[in-house]
């Protein structure tokens, strides 16, 4: 059984189309990275997992059952953008309501709401009402209100988006903890530095769309980003790189591209060698996350 | 019980953004002002009228124009307290943490309308209540049938509440409260069209103010109660009191009508809650 598992999952708000027949597995127990611009369907998809919103076609399972069923959201955790919350109540009151919801015996409850004040820091703000929290406070309630009901599917969408390097800290803390626990973690975010971190694996999500999807070792490891200097390349030359790699790119004497790995390079200069080419340069470098999310996504940012 | 939970919530909600204790000390300036004035109706020179029956039909009149400015408040409480609460958690997004959990969207709704429906007994309780028990202390008169009458009241401000609740779960909070009250005036209005029309024995303005009544039953429910408070001798006077039932009384039918409207009320706003995406 995976966590969450998707069949061309689709969703239109009137003319827009704001996920379009995304189909996606993830594994139980790993934390998966959704990585895009704003407004690639990120949130619209987490939306679909929990029944906030209805897709227009397409099937969607989330820990076995079909999306949107009442009884499996006890098993999930929620830590929604932007920390919105009923601010007229204090922190306490707002771990009870949650953990109430999520229909917790009064013991286990109180027991919970404690553990967690202590884990988020906010225990000497325990009767504090919301109104008064700071974006971080908030972020930490909202964090301890997602793992009340020890999930095994927890969504953070943009869980550190305009957070303070100690917030962004917890957050990565509870991802590794989770894991530990065999949590399944499913992270949007467009923070390709906290991906890096905490991700088993990630897909590259645009206008709706899966682009790719890989385990991070793999991308990060895997991908090469080759840089070559030679005298006398010809256009032909340069569209034959293209076997070799992809994202040929060339200015003047420079050619650079991209390869799933090391392998390809004594190819290519065998290859520029046997076409009379002067080869003085050629320079594998890794490429980052972010090189890679320009590759993937593009530069215009899916607009 | 989750349904309990929610309707919990929303009575907090009333207490922490002090819209409960706003309206208990405006209550109690309502009934100050009633009692005061009544008072000096009641003590002034001439004097009311010492035959009893006389002087009932001026009590009752008095009394029926302190519930008709309580169920008219009662019924604007009613918009005030419900027309944020899904609109507003919906916009804000608060709501999204709630629904997520293991709860149905229908039972958010129910628990909603539950605590309002107790948070709107407690004030016309209190305003209604007040009225009587003052003009009982003063006069020591009381109206006829106070249960049904009270009772008709209450279903007038649950009414106005479920309607609220049935557009709040799909309009901004703004707009909802311009619909409730638009379709609240439609029938106030239509309640004096039926009245005059009555007056004037013209059966098509009485057709009118009907149909009026049937777009939004509230007016005719407090016509009915104060049908209900007023006796039969009283009524038997015939003098006209523009506060009470009127001369066209809303039959026990449109009581079980309005009973019928709230529910359906309810049932499409947890019906609208429950399809729309958030």
């Amino acid at each position: 059984m995976f966590a969450i598992e998707t069949e061309n999952l689709r969703k239109e708000f009137g003319a827009r189309v704001a996920v379009k027949g995304l189909t996606l597995q993830v594994e139980q127990g790993e934390v998966f990275g959704f990585l895009g611009p704003n407004g690639a369907g990120k949130t619209t998809f987490i939306k679909m997992m929990l029944g906030l919103v209805r897709p227009t076609s397409g099937q969607g399972r989330m820990l076995g059952a079909p999306v949107g069923s009442v009884a499996t959201r006890g098993k999930a955790g929620f830590l929604p953008e932007h920390f919105r919350f009923h601010d007229w109540l204090t922190a306490s009151e707002f771990l009870t309501l949650h953990g109430q919801l999520y229909g917790l015996p009064e013991t286990e409850l109180k027991r919970r709401r404690a553990e967690l004040l202590e884990r988020v820091g906010l225990e000497p703000f325990r009767d504090q009402q919301l109104r008064t929290f700071s974006k971080g406070m908030l972020q930490r309630i909202g964090l301890a209100q997602a793992l009340l009901n020890h999930p095994s599917l927890v969504f953070l969408d943009e869980p550190t988006s305009g957070l303070d390097p100690v917030g962004r800290r917890l957050v990565r803390d509870v991802i590794h903890e989770l894991r530990r626990e065999g949590a399944t973690v499913f992270l949007n975010s467009h923070l390709l530095s906290e991906v890096e971190i905490t991700c088993d694996r990630v897909a590259f999500i645009k206008q709706g769309e899966v682009l790719r999807t890989s385990s991070l070792q793999a991308l990060v490891e895997g991908e090469t980003s080759v840089t070559l200097r030679a005298g006398g390349l010809t256009t032909e030359l340069i569209t034959g790189l293209g076997r070799f790699g992809n994202d040929v790119r060339a200015d003047g004497d420079h050619v650079t591209l991209t390869v799933v790995d090391e392998t390809a390079l004594p190819a290519i200069a065998r290859y520029l060698v046997a076409g009379g080419v002067e080869l003085y340069a050629l320079t594998p470098q890794r490429t980052s996350l972010e090189d890679l999310f320009i590759q993937v996504v593009g530069t215009d940012g899916g607009l | 019980m989750r349904i309990l939970v929610i309707a919990k919530l929303t009575f907090r909600e009333a207490a922490r953004r002090k819209i409960a204790l706003t309206a208990f000390i405006l209550g109690l300036g309502f009934l100050l002002l009633y009692n005061l004035a009544f008072y000096f109706v009641r003590t002034q020179p001439y004097g009311l009228p010492s035959a009893a029956l006389a002087h009932n039909e001026v009590i009752n009149l008095l009394l029926m124009a302190g519930l008709y400015a309580a169920n008219f408040m009662a019924g604007v409480m009613a918009v005030l307290v419900s027309a944020d609460s899904l609109a507003g958690e919906i916009g804000s997004g608060a709501i999204h943490t709630v629904v997520t959990k293991p709860i149905r969207r229908s039972e958010v709704v129910l628990g909603k309308w539950l605590g309002f429906a107790g948070l709107m007994a407690l004030y016309v309780l209190l305003l209604g209540g007040g009225l009587v028990i003052s003009v009982a202390l003063q006069a020591g008169y009381t109206p006829t049938n106070l249960a049904a009458g009270a009772g008709l009241i209450y279903l007038e401000t649950v009414l106005v509440m479920s309607v609220t609740l049935a557009f709040s779960s799909r309009l901004s909070t703004l707009a909802t409260g311009a619909a409730v009250f638009g379709m609240y005036g439609i029938a106030f209005l239509g309640g004096w069209v039926e009245q005059i029309g009555a007056l004037l024995q013209n059966q098509t303005a009485v057709d009118i103010g009907v149909s009026a009544s049937l777009l939004m039953p509230s007016e005719a429910l407090w016509r009915r109660a104060a049908f209900e408070m007023t006796s039969p001798l009283l009524r038997s006077l015939g003098t006209f009191n523009p506060f009470g039932s009127g001369v066209s009384v809303p039959s026990p039918l449109m009581v079980y009508y309005a009973i019928l409207f709230a529910l359906a009320a309810l049932a499409l706003a947890m019906r609208v809650f429950a399809r729309r995406d958030l």
